[in-house]
């Protein structure tokens, strides 16, 4: 590789002309075009309405998130404590990080048939990506993403949730 | 951030610039052979964002694996991800409805316009001029806004899935294109005005780091910096995929070489997205958006290649597949890796100063480059 193929000999930039009048004309041009510039940077000076910054700290309480916005997996549940999670771990297999572990275990009904139920649904925040990978594959749509997004923490085991609430049981007709 | 770590036999110093320092946009370590002022030699040292994706992407399935290649170009993770699903629905032979079609061209073009605006603004701010950064993150903020609306993150989307799009797009979504088509129509004289035509900037571009078409072609250099130097090689016009064939656009192509013609060519791309997404918007066919796959996928055994134009060049991904779940192989083509082989030859010979507007012009992430 030489060491010529950077020459400047061909550039077409206006300073590289010949000739008193090319001289003055590319410094009256050059000139023009930084006041052409600072036009624009004046026109926003003094016009303060163009101002699109939001302050963010401040406007916390009037933040609006898209209802898509994948902030944070969470297992929603109704009124009386129920949830859909029939624990078919479709979303623990989905995940590309490992980041949904299900626990079951057995409820006993009154009559004394045996069911399989979650315990425990464990999500690691900290490992996950927001994919939409376990929304998706969840086939009674009992977890969905919530708008959360400060998810700063003291503690890196606080990131560890179980997202059914305890007590919770699983809504009556979701197989 | 630049240091002197050496000297060479004939007393030219060595020098560190980065790992960490503004200009380099992320882990890029050059040490560069100087003599005085002028660069002999550029080294890139690579490896400080290295995350091995391909071995990882072996251990995913072909639904997972696409999420992680929004982490490596991620200011065009769209045309990213939908390489990916492109590359896997060439195995299955999935029929992908022409809804999904019509959104993915329409996601990749507006994620190629975020990406130029903010190549844009960090460009202006690596030869100095700091507010055109925030001019350019005006617009790339509307786009972000419609990404979060529809595809529920503004980075790292992971919207295409393998048959087409994860969700339908958001009924929101035409009227904010076409906002935003409206916005940019209205900001982009601002542009030319700041930047493109000011003259402390056209003295620091013109001639600086001249590219010859033959050397573009020999170093595999793609995108825009190749079109800059003249070579066509534009992958949707070249090898048309989903409908880029039936779309009336451009390619872009300069003839300079130089920084300059590289910078002109990404803004005047703009302006053709503007019109692909402008031919597409009023017009998305109804339909699915997302065609019947098997819940578990599996490819044929064989061989698999897509290609896709990114913001920043040709991507390609590259399937061996033993008819399994995973895939026994994954390579990734990313365009910033052979760009990032041409600035050492671009470089030789040019003051060290115009380091950084090849750099700026190259439009590097190093991510992409280092995966």
């Amino acid at each position: 590789m030489d060491k010529n193929s950077n020459s400047k000999n061909n550039s077409s930039s206006p300073s590289s002309g010949g000739g008193l009048v090319q001289y003055i004309k590319d410094v009256f041009n050059g000139v023009k075009s930084l006041l052409v510039g600072l036009r624009r940077t004046m026109y926003y000076f003094t016009h303060h309405k163009e101002i699109i910054t939001e302050q963010y700290p401040d406007n916390r309480a009037t933040l609006v998130f898209p209802e898509r916005f994948k902030g944070e997996v969470v297992m929603t549940h109704d009124e009386n404590n129920e949830h859909a999670c029939t624990g078919c771990t479709a979303c623990e297999l989905a995940c590309p990080n490992a980041t949904i572990k299900i626990i079951t275990k057995f409820d006993v009904s009154p009559e004394g048939k045996k069911k399989k139920a979650i315990d425990k649904f464990v999500y690691h925040l900290e490992l996950c990506t927001m994919c939409n990978l376990c929304i998706v594959a969840c086939p009674t749509d009992a977890i969905k993403m919530a708008q959360t997004f400060e998810h700063s923490v003291y503690n890196r085991a606080d990131l560890t949730k179980i997202l059914n609430k305890p007590g919770s049981k699983i809504r009556e007709g979701v197989e | 951030m630049v240091e002197e770590i050496g000297r060479t036999a004939d007393g030219n110093i060595i020098i560190n610039v980065g790992p960490q320092h503004p200009a380099t946009h992320g882990v890029l370590h050059l040490v560069i052979t100087i003599n005085g002022e002028t660069i002999i030699k550029v080294e890139p040292h690579l490896g400080y964002i290295h995350r091995s994706i391909e071995k990882m992407c072996e251990s995913l399935t072909y639904r997972q694996f696409i999420y992680v290649t929004s982490r490596m170009d991620y200011l065009s993770s769209h045309i990213n991800n939908h390489a990916c699903a492109l590359c896997v629905e060439n195995g299955l032979q999935v029929e992908v409805p022409a809804r999904a079609q019509v959104i993915r061209v329409l996601m990749d073009e507006l994620t190629r316009i975020a990406s130029h605006e903010l190549w844009w603004g960090a460009m202006a701010m690596d030869l100095g001029a700091f507010t055109p950064f925030f001019h350019a993150f005006r617009e790339r903020e509307t786009i972000n806004d419609i990404m979060e609306e529809t595809c529920g993150a503004r980075l790292t989307m992971n919207y295409m899935v393998p048959g087409g799009v994860m969700q339908d797009i958001h009924p929101n979504f035409q009227q904010r294109v076409k906002d935003f088509i409206k916005l940019y129509k209205s900001k982009i004289s601002e542009y030319d005005e700041l930047v493109t035509g000011n003259i402390i900037f056209q003295n620091r571009m013109k001639g600086v780091g001249y590219l010859s078409p033959e050397d573009a072609v020999s170093f595999g250099v793609s995108g825009p910096p190749a079109r800059g130097s003249g070579v066509s090689c534009d992958t949707r016009k070249t090898y048309p995929y989903e409908i880029y064939n039936q779309l009336q656009f451009d390619e872009i192509l300069e003839t300079g070489g130089d920084s300059f013609a590289r910078y002109m060519v990404r803004i005047r791309e703009m302006n053709q997205s503007i019109k692909i997404i402008e031919q597409l918007i009023d017009n998305i066919p109804e339909g699915d958006f997302q065609a019947k796959t098997k819940a578990v996928l599996k490819l044929p055994k064989g061989e698999f290649l897509q290609k896709v134009e990114t913001a920043r060049g040709q991507f390609g991904v590259y399937i061996v597949s033993e008819g399994g779940t995973t895939p026994y192989r994954i390579k990734f083509r990313s365009p910033g890796f052979s760009n990032l082989s041409a600035l050492d030859h671009m470089a030789r010979g040019s003051k060290l100063g115009d380091l950084v507007a090849m750099m700026g012009t190259l439009d590097l992430v190093i991510p992409d480059i280092d995966r």
